[in-house]
């Protein structure tokens, strides 16, 4: 399902799994595994005998001069989160890639994994490290690194398994036939052939990592607070002291160092990744960026690479020589046991974990708590449908202005990207300011934040997928003269579908995920609520309620998966089959 | 005469969707000596790439032995390099690193390497390209990167599969030429070529040897002696008397026309992806002017532009639907096969109808399912399920596609493709 294109930032890849549109019997165990897992979690939680109003971190002093310092600490804890990725990407994504009975657990694993919301996890991972490290802050940074690594890590993991799965056949057979050891062919053909889809995928899990690092720097669990030097936390500070000189200070902050990063790391590595495109003729127009010019041409920079491929291959010299190829026939009969022995401890697992999710929620949950949370959810749901609608309504027609215009859409892809990275948290407080001002209804007003952040991916993939749209095409329906409803239903919208679909589905997950913390906002001591999902998980978050905390998630993770499987996945299928461009 | 290669009683099969396998070779033998090219030529689907993949240690066959040099293959040989037809270069790594990339996997040290690399690269005629990358290269120059990548690990078997099918017409004659005389002067390291190859001309013009490999299971149906002295030239009468009459044996065994040209009998037929368009050009070239009815093959492939394994399946296809007939190497139309040239489009499609409902059993099976049913409607899937119960899934894709395409095109029925269903309606 990976699609690639050529469009000038890379490719537009939606990482999701296979063609399975109802969840199987996998799907449902290991549904049931994640519960438990947070069951667990929270149940380890609970026992932390936490002293009354303990502070983990430091003061925030709003002071410009610390800023600088903050924004690094965020930026490092950014960049611990994506270099934990990526080893768990490599790690699990091939795992998958090269046995089929891890692949069969870890895919609706993932698939699930992606659709849980994010920020509901802090409240047990919070608890968890604090207990790993007690009484030290490393068990603080440690959850908010892990906070970021679950928003980034999956779609990574399922994107490198993709292109392991696809490897072209020819250049497999040129890998046994000369004989390459596993280890060689993994850095020669299999990682070189990941790379243009990984990166990819990277930098979009990077572009919504600095939402969640925003958000997990400091947060409340309990009589526990977390205050941990960086963005987030002076935010929080200035929210507290109504000091909206130090919001604005802190956005133009975030806005330099969205700007730096998209500079100094962005764009070179996508200038690099280009030379790992799988085509046979070179593209016309390639990614460029100036620090990656420079780069190639510095000299001791090429020095420290080739040091990197002396290490490889003293590494190389240490792996097993590759072995004959095996017949690969039917399953044999020992097969076939191991496989059955495989799936009883699958399920014996999973009826463990039943047990233990219905001995946790039997002791502190009744069936109105579901009925609440789903009510709840509907709400939610309804927000999030509404606004992806009114977002698309707005961004469709100009992305595809802006997309047929290639002076235009050189200008604006940027722009629209950077929106896109750009943590929507942070301007947050400004927007309650102007609610508690004029005195708006939180129930409508709060919610146009949920989408703040995510509307730039409807935005910014809509323009590419337009860039990318034949002028073959274009110019036989000028030449029909085609009418302009005529020209939309026909024309630019299937040639669009695949790449709006992209779009929509990640807006659509990242406005579940923000609506935890867009339901209920705050501005000194007033307190702004919207009745709906994400406020019930944030307020059971703060008051320590770990059941609600794992009845709020579950409900949730329920209702994004069911909206990626009844409605993007057969849409996105939809424009794979009949709209696909090529 | 030492052998270098023997192969004995290699017999290959893959699975079908139910229990049995397809049979894909069947007890194929041949031998190849120190200093000889040999080519082993025949029509896809005969397995000749399988084989080669096999001798290679790149795929296991289900029985019989493969020895090189006396020892048997068990996995890829340090003594065979292969030539692959898509090229198969790293597209990230430059022309020097592709080259290396062999010596690399057996540890030969990055001094030596380099400078073996370098020599396979001059001798190839690439110098001043080694920094280059593919995607930067023409065709000819990348199948160039791909010879010198199998010569650098100097071995003693050089295999060749349809090495050079993917370049036009004369970079492929530059490269086999520069490919011969590179062999007559021995500045390769190799002692044997064994190339595999549909494209006859060229294996008469490389080879010392000819194997002809029959299809459906492949095996090896003719030997044949090339003794004409190298350089060879295409125009020679006695060059062109052998290509006509390698065509011939290709053909010859459509003698047996009652039983089917194609594997599989009744609903089970093996259908080949032949449009009907493709049909009807094949026959109007047929019935104009010079050929008037009748045509040879070797003749014809010429100016179409064809090679054999695009014009026989459509000259069998007509073959089964009665408009023509195919032998010895010629193309005849039938009565049938004169008066449908002679059609408007409209009456083309109702002969085109009559003809498909009556000689193709799967698509007249469609349509009796489809008449049969009150509905007059029935999902692919029945049919894709029982095909599948004769033959392997892609074969039975290909093979209902290709009846789907008939039945569409004599409008014996109709198809929904994004429902997956059959129908009588027709959607006029």
């Amino acid at each position: 399902m990976a699609r690639r294109d050529s469009s000038t930032m890379g490719q537009p890849s939606l990482a999701v799994a296979g063609e399975r549109l109802t969840p199987n019997l996998y799907d449902i165990a290991i549904f049931i595994l994640i519960a438990a897992g947070f069951v667990a979690l929270a149940h380890g939680a609970r026992e932390i005998a936490a002293p009354a109003d303990r502070l983990v971190g430091e003061t925030i002093v709003l002071d410009p001069l610390r800023l600088p310092e903050y924004v690094l600490r965020t930026t490092l804890r950014m960049f611990a989160a994506i270099i934990a990725s990526l080893i768990f990407t490599f790690v699990v994504a091939t795992l998958a890639a090269k046995s089929r009975k891890a692949e069969l657990v870890i895919l609706p694993a993932l698939d699930i994994l992606q659709s849980v919301p994010v920020l509901g996890f802090l409240t047990f991972t919070v608890a968890f490290f604090l207990r790993l490290f007690p009484g030290s802050e490393l068990g603080a940074e440690c959850a908010a690194v892990f906070a970021i690594f679950t928003s980034q890590a999956w779609n990574m993991t399922f994107s490198f398994y993709q292109s392991l799965r696809t490897v072209p056949r020819d250049l497999v057979e040129v890998s046994r036939h000369f004989g390459l050891s596993p280890w060689l062919t993994f850095w020669r053909l299999e990682a070189p052939f990941a790379v243009p889809g990984l990166v990819w995928n990277t930098m979009m899990s990077m572009s919504g990592g600095w939402f969640f690092v925003v958000a997990s720097e400091a947060i409340t669990v309990g009589d526990t607070t977390i205050k941990l030097p960086g963005i987030g936390s002076w935010l929080a500070v200035a929210i507290d002291a109504k000091d909206i000189h130090a919001v604005v200070l802190a956005v133009i902050a975030m806005a330099v160092v969205i700007l730096l990063y998209d500079q100094l790391v962005f764009r070179p590595i996508v200038a690099w990744a280009a030379k790992f495109r799988f085509e046979q003729t070179a593209a016309r127009e390639r990614p460029r960026s100036w620090v990656y010019d420079v780069w190639r041409r510095a000299r001791l920079v090429r020095r420290a690479t080739q040091a990197v491929g002396w290490f490889n291959r003293f590494l190389e010299g240490w792996t097993p020589r590759p072995a004959a190829p095996v017949a690969s026939t039917e399953p044999s009969a020992t097969t076939r046991l191991l496989d059955g022995f495989w799936l009883a401890l699958v399920l014996a697992v999973v009826a463990y974990a039943l047990w233990h999710i219905v001995l946790f929620t039997r002791a502190s949950l009744g069936f109105d708590d579901l009925a609440t949370a789903a009510g709840l959810g509907l709400l939610t749901f309804a927000r999030v449908a509404v606004l992806i609608a009114l977002a698309s309504l707005v961004w469709v027609p100009i992305g595809v202005w802006i997309g047929l215009r290639p002076w235009a859409a050189t200008k604006v892809q940027p722009v629209a990207q950077f929106l896109a990275a750009f943590p929507a948290n942070v301007l947050f407080p400004i927007a309650v300011v102007a609610i508690v001002a004029w005195r708006l209804d939180p129930n409508v007003w709060l919610s146009p934040l949920m989408v703040l952040g995510t509307q730039w991916y409807i935005l910014f993939n809509v323009i590419a997928g337009a860039s990318a749209f034949p002028t073959d095409l274009r110019e036989a329906s000028t030449l029909f003269r085609l009418r302009h409803w005529q020209w939309w239903r026909h024309v630019i919208v299937p040639g669009i579908l695949p790449y709006y679909v992209t779009g929509a589905l990640t807006a659509a997950g990242g406005s579940w995920n923000a609506s935890i913390v867009a339901e209920v906002a705050s501005w000194g001591d007033t307190r702004l609520r919207a009745a709906g999902l994400g406020s019930y998980i944030a307020e059971a978050t703060e008051a320590g309620d770990y059941a609600r905390v794992v009845l709020g998630i579950g409900v949730m993770s329920v209702m994004v998966v069911s909206c990626n499987r009844l409605l993007w996945r057969p849409l996105y299928r939809l424009a794979e089959r009949r709209y696909r461009l090529d | 005469m030492d052998e270098l290669l023997v192969v004995d009683h290699v017999r290959l099969a893959y699975p079908k969707g139910s229990g049995e396998n397809l049979l894909v070779l069947d007890g194929v033998n041949l031998s190849l000596r120190n200093n000889e090219i040999v080519s082993l030529l025949g029509r896809s689907g005969s397995g000749k790439s399988s084989l080669l993949r096999i001798i290679a240690g790149l795929m296991p066959a289900i029985g019989g032995s493969v020895s090189i040099g006396g020892r048997p293959v068990k996995g890829p040989a340090p003594e065979v390099a292969m030539v692959f037809q898509t090229f198969a270069l790293f597209p990230w790594l430059t022309v020097l690193e592709n080259v290396e990339i062999g010596l690399e996997a057996q540890r030969v040290p990055p001094a030596e390497r380099h400078k073996r690399s370098l020599a396979a690269i001059d001798l190839i005629g690439l110098d001043g390209y080694e920094s280059a990358y593919p995607k930067e290269l023409s065709g000819g120059m990348r199948q160039r990167v791909g010879l010198a990548r199998a010569l650098v690990v100097h071995p003693r078997l050089l295999l060749m599969d349809e090495a050079f099918s993917a370049l036009d017409v004369l970079t492929a004659e530059t490269l086999r030429t520069d490919l011969l005389d590179l062999w007559s002067e021995g500045r390769m390291p190799i002692s044997s070529i064994l190339l595999v190859t549909h494209n006859i001309e060229e294996a008469v013009l490389m080879s010392d040897r000819i194997l002809v490999l029959a299809s459906n299971p492949g095996r090896v149906a003719a030997e044949i002696k090339v003794d004409l002295p190298q350089p060879r030239n295409r125009l020679d009468p006695t060059f062109r008397a052998l290509v006509d009459d390698i065509y011939a044996r290709m053909t010859a065994r459509s003698g047996k026309a009652a039983q089917g040209v194609f594997p599989g009998a009744g609903i089970s037929m093996h259908l080949p992806g032949v449009s009907p368009n493709l049909m009807a050009g094949l026959l109007e070239q047929v019935a104009s002017e010079p050929y008037r009815g009748k045509a040879d093959l070797p003749a014809l492939a010429g100016p179409l532009q064809m090679e054999i394994d695009d014009l026989f399946p459509v000259a069998e296809t007509l073959q089964l639907l009665r408009f023509a007939e195919v032998a010895e190497g010629d193309i005849r139309l039938t009565d049938a096969g004169r008066h449908f040239v002679e059609l408007d489009p409209d009456g083309r499609k109702k002969m085109f109808a009559q003809h498909v409902l009556a000689y193709v059993p799967l698509t007249a099976h469609i349509k009796r399912v489809l008449d049969e049913r009150a509905s007059h409607a029935a999902p692919a899937s029945r049919f894709s399920d029982e095909l599948e119960d004769h033959m392997s899934v892609q074969f039975a894709e290909q093979t209902l596609r290709t009846a789907t395409s008939w039945g569409r095109y004599g409008e014996v029925f109709a198809y929904d493709e994004d429902a997956g269903v059959f129908s009588l309606d027709n959607p006029a």
